[in-house]
């Protein structure tokens, strides 16, 4: 069955729309290394992406100059720390299509973004009997925080199947919106396959219905624009570290209304307006959500990501990504003994693949020999892998500064550890 | 530059494609799962002890060739052997694979083939999954 679709792609690529892969390369010195006595090809993009200098410059800038705790000292350095903490919320909103910062959260990741829904607007909401949808394609993080969520509240959890290429059964989906759903919990993309999911039109079916809808955007953000205002959704998530940013954190956007009549997370200082021996008035939203001392130095350096990804052109990393899928899904499906796992059309940069009668394990092991870096194992999607009837997949998936040629090194890999281990 | 093939040399290659013992006991007296989570691999270890001697060993996995070879030697160096030796070799073999102390290659002998994850870090579970789940067995009291 075909997909049906709602993410606007790029069609074939102007010369002039075609990103100087030498300079992007340039400026990530991660990349400059060899493995194994082979220069580094790094496809475990969908796992981490490697970090741009301007990023790495604003975490050193920020501890040489900047350092201070925020929303408290009226110090100079305080100050500025808080400032620029502060655009970078804005920053993350504007890059998500949010229309004001206040519906920001700092958070540590998609991980914990999801977990924070759960915890605070799904235990105050649901009740026994409502439902839960999720998809057959979650990765871990949007699926075991919605199955101890329904435990607590006596809800019950929907996982709309999949087809054997990968996409999602939207007409089981519709008719799972006929049951008693209170919240839909979806990946924008799946990051073991790289499908995308219609998430817009998902959106608008829940919303029909009275469903909250949550869209897991970790592997989709950094691979198609995002634009939360149109999608609609209630919620979205994103990672920061698979954006070109640093790790340990990441933001959840959440429509202002339902942050406004959401119960605190976790409790401590910087969420609270004020306390006396019984009372507790806790601060608006965000703040409300971000007990502790956040990541400081890594919001900001977030931001910077986000920049970095602006002046690039994100509609430019996009379709070049789009080229190095359609090349890579050329060439491996070539591979005698090679299965591309998820195949629909709407996809971002990720190729899921078995090579007959080998273990995933083993063909990344000898692509790390060839100096090539990819996934290989279940992909933190156990019920998908089950659900495929495979044990895991040998994953590559692409960012802005891969290279055909890093695409056909694969290949030569893959046809090497299958003539070895065949 | 590495080379793959100091990784899966051919005895490796023979029994991880063409595993022996790869098949349920009919008379299990002890029996233990073991997993990694980095894959989701999983090996069921299945014994037959009497008198303090492992009569006999086999092992069901979903797993990779290192895993797999690991389990099909493993089942055939332990078979008719004391638990106490059993148990021993357990130690030596995880100490050779994690590196921890020189594997005396000769007192293996086929074994030695494993001491090869001792330069592949993200492999070392691989290689002594079956042996947790060996040590496991045993530890437990007669099922």
């Amino acid at each position: 069955m075909t997909t049906p679709h709602d993410t606007a792609f790029p069609g074939p690529v102007k010369p002039e729309h075609r990103l100087d892969i030498r300079a992007v390369r340039r400026q990530f010195p991660a990349l400059r290394q060899l493995v194994h006595g082979h220069p580094l090809a790094y496809l475990d993009n969908a796992a981490t992406t490697h970090k741009p200098m301007p990023v790495l410059d604003t975490l050193v800038r920020h501890y040489e100059r900047d350092n201070a705790n925020v929303h408290r000292g009226l110090h100079t350095l305080g100050v500025r720390a808080t400032e620029a903490y502060e655009h970078a919320r804005t920053r993350v909103a504007q890059f998500l299509g949010a229309r004001d910062a206040g519906e920001i959260i700092f958070t540590r990741g998609t991980t914990e973004a999801i977990n924070l829904v759960a915890q605070s607007y799904g235990r105050t909401h649901l009740q026994p009997g409502d439902e839960i949808i999720v998809t057959a394609m979650e990765h871990h993080a949007n699926l075991l925080p919605w199955r101890r969520l329904c435990t607590e509240v006596g809800a019950t959890l929907r996982v709309v199947p999949i087809d054997d290429d990968g996409g999602l059964r939207v007409d089981e989906y519709a008719r799972f919106l006929g049951g008693t759903p209170r919240l839909v919990a979806i990946a924008h993309a799946a990051n073991a396959l790289g499908t995308v999911n219609p998430v817009a039109k998902m959106t608008r079916l829940a919303h029909a219905v009275g469903a909250v809808v949550l869209v897991d955007g970790a592997l989709a953000a950094a691979h198609t624009p995002v634009d939360v205002a149109a999608l609609d959704c209630d919620f979205y998530t994103c990672s920061a570290h698979k954006l070109y940013g640093p790790t340990g954190i990441g933001a959840l956007y959440g429509k202002a209304a339902l942050l406004a009549a959401m119960p605190p997370w976790q409790m401590g200082g910087d969420m609270v307006l004020s306390v006396d021996d019984t009372a507790v008035r806790y601060a608006e939203p965000p703040q409300r959500f971000e007990a502790g001392t956040p990541p400081i130095a890594d919001a900001i350096a977030f931001a910077s990501a986000l920049d970095w990804l602006a002046d690039l052109g994100h509609d430019r990393i996009v379709a070049h990504e789009r080229a190095l899928l359609a090349h890579a899904t050329e060439a491996l499906g070539a591979v005698e003994g090679v299965r591309l796992v998820g195949t629909t059309r709407e996809k971002v940069a990720v190729v899921s693949f078995n090579v007959e009668g080998l273990h995933a394990h083993d063909v990344a092991t000898v692509l790390d020999d060839a100096g090539v870096a990819v996934r290989g194992g279940d992909q933190c999607a156990q019920p998908l892998m089950h659900a495929l009837g495979l044990p895991g997949t040998v994953r590559a998936s692409f960012a802005a500064y891969n290279t055909v040629d890093e695409i056909d090194r694969l290949v030569d890999a893959v046809r090497h550890a299958r003539t070895l281990l065949g | 530059m590495a080379d793959s093939r100091t990784l899966y040399r051919e005895i490796l290659l023979d029994h991880g494609k063409a595993p022996r013992n790869h098949a349920p006991l009919p008379e299990v007296t002890h029996a233990a799962t073991a997993d990694n989570p980095v894959c989701g691999d999983r090996i069921l270890v299945e014994l037959t002890v009497e008198n303090e001697h492992v009569r006999e060993a086999r092992f069901t996995i979903k797993g990779c060739l290192i895993a797999t070879a690991s389990a099909s030697l493993m089942t055939e160096a332990v078979s008719g052997h004391p638990v106490a030796h059993v148990e021993r070799l357990c130690g030596e073999v995880e100490a050779s694979c994690d590196g921890t102390s020189a594997p005396d290659l000769a007192a293996l002998g086929a074994l030695s083939a494993l001491a090869a994850v001792r330069d592949y870090p993200a492999r070392r579970r691989c290689a002594t999954l079956p042996w947790a789940a060996l040590r496991e067995a045993l530890g437990q009291e007669q099922v």
